[in-house]
């Protein structure tokens, strides 16, 4: 029972996280129908500049304030959303209405530049780091003999903080209706006097903020942090892309049920059948979903135009 | 005065020259129609006024002002409406949300108010469907949707077209008397359209499309009566 | 005669990877020798990847999935099976290449069966839920090479085990080492020389067109008759089959070791990225991008740790600068031509599509 509830606390823990990432290769795609492979770079220097904020101010310890994770994960999700502003108006803008894989090709380009300047010395460097600790993970209080750390509370409760600002701002603001407009047609949403390059760069700026958000996490939750071009974040990116499609790409409620999905399942199958296995267990899942139901869970069936 | 002006406007799409010179004026307070058959470039036309096609070479003067190079949006704020073919209207938005895209430029909460009711007023169907999504109305639904949102534009220019496409006689007939009514609350309307028998019935001046160039343009009344429109457009004689 | 047509450019392969083992190699040192095997191996990857993506405009991104699983059951062949028949795993030529023929031949069928499988999903997938799923394939296949058991070393152990156990022991995440060094020049380019036959035939042969076509409009190809499925399966499997292949010559490389972690989705998207950098559809241009991305690494070496960053700069601006690739679809010898098959490629900013 202790086990089951442990793993369940894991699961939405490291699935809310997953989810955060999906939005933002759910709304990329939504709007501009491409698979932003570099998110999954913003997500690591997102880990990576709250590293470097929180080791400036020298904050370390379980007696932090908590006012110090707040700067620590503001100030990540604002430089990553310049970030993503930035990338998205040099590297994306030209290519808009190119091949796919063209585009595709741009974004393998970007996140090879990211993690490698990432590796420069004046940057993060090539070693991995230690994040230092700013929440404290003593158990906050037990639930079934299970101890709840404060970290994976704070997880939680940002991570679905965040996701409820989305909804509101996607689902009932005039932007929000501009950027589901942009993401049925883009020549129809100018014509209704939509700044569409605008929306895109907001899109952006808010995914790869929190994807920043997800990194901030991430690095608390887990804080050995794999040096910036280490295979393993753009695994994680690989698995949170996986979370966007099982739940439907383009459907931002599709992405946050396929985070959870994708970390309960991994979760699940590591503690209960073997953890080696865990990255079979994501993308059997995904080659599932996408058999059966092609368009994802919450995904609706478009017909291909002629 | 001319509220829109058309001068020698030459499109390009790739080796394709899909408009070749064509000048038109629409006077302002009119109902004028540009009819042609299929592939003549009544669309492209109207794509171009509005920005989403480039000329290769021409002017587009809108209240004085040129207009071409303008991004589409920037159009929109100036007061140029246009409802494109094959409807446009935003099936993952609901029928409300759609009128209020229509509405995204403007701030005047009171005039959008009365505009919106103004339009739910002219098709009362949409009065019913507020909340669904536009995805599931009929076609003949999904017109009046797209005529009412560009009326939230409040524009001064409405680019329609072709309204009767696909629709059922009797709707058409419905259509085109509420063109006829915006147009009569202050509304310069320029109508493309296939359906020359009707376009001409509401329009105040006339322009016939053939292979990306002008070849008639007369007041309406006139060209309905002409043999060479008779024959061609209206599937007399 | 027609016999003779049939034969002659798979004889003309032969020479000519002789030609380049005895002709064009030795005019470079050992060094250099192993950057022309590295090219011809790229060049089987590319231009195989460019059956699918290319000629049949399926979207696949884990094409080094079927180089592993290629390049492991042929290891698994030549090492075990050299245990058995020699007594040990070095090179023995003369009866040893041909152990390494047949070893390679096989891991292209074991591939190409694994390509049948994983091609048969286009039947229910379109554009980038296929390169997903392929994506996702090829993870799979990684993350089970990485647990298989630690390579036997022992002779008698060899001996005693059965079949299924060998198949098993692959090393793992350390990798596959102790094969023999079997590839060569000759082997390598062999093998590119025939893939460029079948490609350039493929290509100029009704059945070409048939490909091409499925890539330009698939609904409109199936409406002329075309069963598009079969040849996107098709296509799928013999680009697995030559993946198996490239495999294979890259697991008997001296200076490589077979290892899940080089043939994870990056290698995939190295052989993407030829493919588009070349030109979808282009034979000569996926060569062409083969031989230059695997020689730039090589001359950046100078800027370290900028290295990379430089790469993948100059990847951006290609695509934004030349988004057709070098050549589009034609080939080198066609440039001075119009392309045949015209479309625009980037619509014109705002219009509807």
């Amino acid at each position: 029972m202790a086990k089951l509830l442990q793993t369940l606390f894991d699961g939405v823990a490291v699935g809310s996280l997953y989810a955060l990432i999906a939005l933002g290769y759910t709304m990329v795609y939504g709007i501009l129908q491409f698979i932003n492979f570099a998110h999954s770079d913003i997500f690591m220097t997102g880990a990576w500049i709250a590293f470097v904020i929180a080791k400036a101010a020298g904050w370390a310890g379980g007696d932090t304030p908590i006012w110090a994770s707040l700067v620590t994960l503001l100030g990540s999700m604002i430089f990553c959303g310049l970030l993503g502003f930035v990338i998205e108006r040099l590297a994306y803008r030209p290519l808009r209405g190119a091949p796919r894989l063209n585009v595709l090709i741009t974004a393998i380009g970007v996140s090879l530049f990211l993690e490698n300047t990432g590796q420069l010395e004046v940057l993060f460097g090539t070693q991995p780091q230690r994040m230092p600790t700013l929440l404290s993970s003593e158990p906050l209080f037990r639930i079934g003999g299970v101890g709840l750390p404060l970290v994976d509370v704070v997880v939680v409760l940002v991570a679905v903080g965040l996701m409820l600002l989305l909804q509101w701002l996607v689902f009932s603001t005039r932007l929000g209706r501009a950027m589901r407009a942009v993401s049925f047609s883009i020549p129809v949403a100018s014509l209704m006097g939509v700044n569409v390059d605008r929306v895109v760069s907001f899109t952006f700026v808010v995914g790869s903020a929190l994807a920043a958000a997800a990194g901030f996490l991430y690095a608390m939750k887990y804080p050995g942090l794999n040096q910036p071009a280490h295979s393993t974040w753009i695994l994680l990116g690989l698995k949170c892309f996986v979370a966007a499609v099982v739940g439907g790409i383009g459907n931002v409620r599709g992405a946050m049920l396929g985070g959870l999905l994708i970390g309960c399942v991994e979760m699940f199958g590591a503690a209960y059948l073997s953890t080696s296995l865990r990255d079979v267990y994501v993308f059997s899942i995904l080659i599932l979903v996408l058999l059966f139901k092609p368009t994802g869970l919450l995904g609706k069936a478009t017909v291909e135009k002629v | 005065m001319a509220l829109l002006t058309v001068k020698q406007l030459d499109v390009h799409y790739g080796a394709i020259h899909a408009l070749k010179g064509l000048s038109l004026t629409v006077e302002a307070g009119q109902i004028v129609t540009l009819i042609g058959s299929n592939g003549a470039g009544k669309t492209t036309t109207l794509k171009t006024i509005s920005s989403l096609l480039r000329p290769t070479s021409g002017d587009i003067l809108f209240d004085g002002q040129s207009i071409v190079g303008r991004p589409t949006h920037e159009l929109v704020r100036l007061g140029i409406a246009h409802a494109p073919e094959g409807r446009g209207i935003f099936a993952n938005l609901t029928v409300d949300e759609n009128l209020e895209m229509g509405a995204y430029v403007r701030r005047d909460k009171v005039g959008i108010a009365a505009d919106r009711e103004r339009a739910l007023t002219l098709f009362p169907r949409l009065r019913e469907r507020l909340t669904q999504s536009a995805g599931t109305l009929s076609g003949g639904e999904q017109q009046m949707l797209a005529i009412g949102r560009a009326l939230l534009a409040r524009p001064r220019l409405l680019l329609l077209d072709e309204p009767s496409l696909g629709l059922a006689p009797q709707v058409v007939r419905t259509i085109f008397d509420i063109i006829r009514d915006i147009n009569a609350s202050g509304t310069t309307i320029l109508l493309v359209e296939q359906n020359a028998h009707m376009a001409l019935g509401v329009a105040h001046f006339g322009y016939v499309l053939e292979v990306g160039q002008i070849v008639m343009a007369d007041r309406a009344e006139t060209l309905a009566k002409s043999d060479e429109v008779r024959k061609a457009y209206l599937g007399v004689g | 005669m027609g016999y003779l047509r049939a034969v002659s450019p798979f004889l003309g392969a032969i020479v000519l990877a002789f030609v380049m083992q005895f002709g064009v190699a030795p005019m470079f040192g050992a060094y250099y020798q192993k950057l022309l095997i590295d090219i011809g191996i790229n060049i089987v990857l590319a231009v195989s990847l460019n059956l699918v993506n290319g000629f049949a405009g399926q979207f696949s991104i884990g094409h080094a999935a079927f180089m592993a699983v290629g390049g492991y059951a042929a290891g698994a062949i030549t090492y075990y099976g050299s245990f058995h028949v020699f007594g040990d795993a070095l090179v023995h030529h003369g009866q040893g290449d041909v152990l390494f023929l047949a070893a390679t031949l096989v891991g292209g069928c074991v591939a190409a069966v694994a390509g049948w499988v994983v091609g048969l999903p286009s039947l229910r997938l379109k554009g980038d839920y296929l390169a997903i799923v392929t994506l996702g394939f090829g993870e799979i296949v990684r993350v089970l090479l990485q647990l298989t058991d630690d390579v036997m070393f022992k002779r008698a152990d060899i001996e005693a085990a059965s079949v299924g156990t060998l198949a098993l022991a692959l090393g793992g995440a350390l990798g596959f080492g102790g094969l023999p060094f079997y590839t060569s020049i000759v082997w390598t380019y062999f093998f590119a020389f025939t893939l460029l036959v079948i490609a350039v035939r493929l290509k100029t042969s009704g059945e070409g067109r048939a490909f091409l076509s499925v890539r330009e409009n698939e609904i409109a190809a199936s409406a002329m008759g075309i069963d598009t499925t079969r040849y996107k399966v098709r296509a799928f499997v013999l680009a697995a089959f030559f993946a198996g292949i490239a495999g294979s010559l890259f697991a008997h490389e001296i200076g490589t070791t077979l290892n899940p972690r080089e043939l994870g989705f990056q290698k995939s998207f190295d052989i993407v990225i030829m493919v588009v950098l070349g030109g979808m559809g282009s034979i000569s241009g996926a060569v062409l991008a083969a031989i230059v991305l695997t020689l730039l690494p090589e001359f950046l070496r100078e800027a370290a740790s900028y290295r990379m960053i430089i790469y993948a700069l100059l990847l951006i601006s290609m695509m934004i600068l030349r988004p057709q690739g070098l050549f589009g679809v034609r080939e080198v010898w066609e440039l001075y031509r119009r392309p045949k098959v015209s479309r625009p490629q980037v619509r014109p900013p705002g219009s509807l599509p």
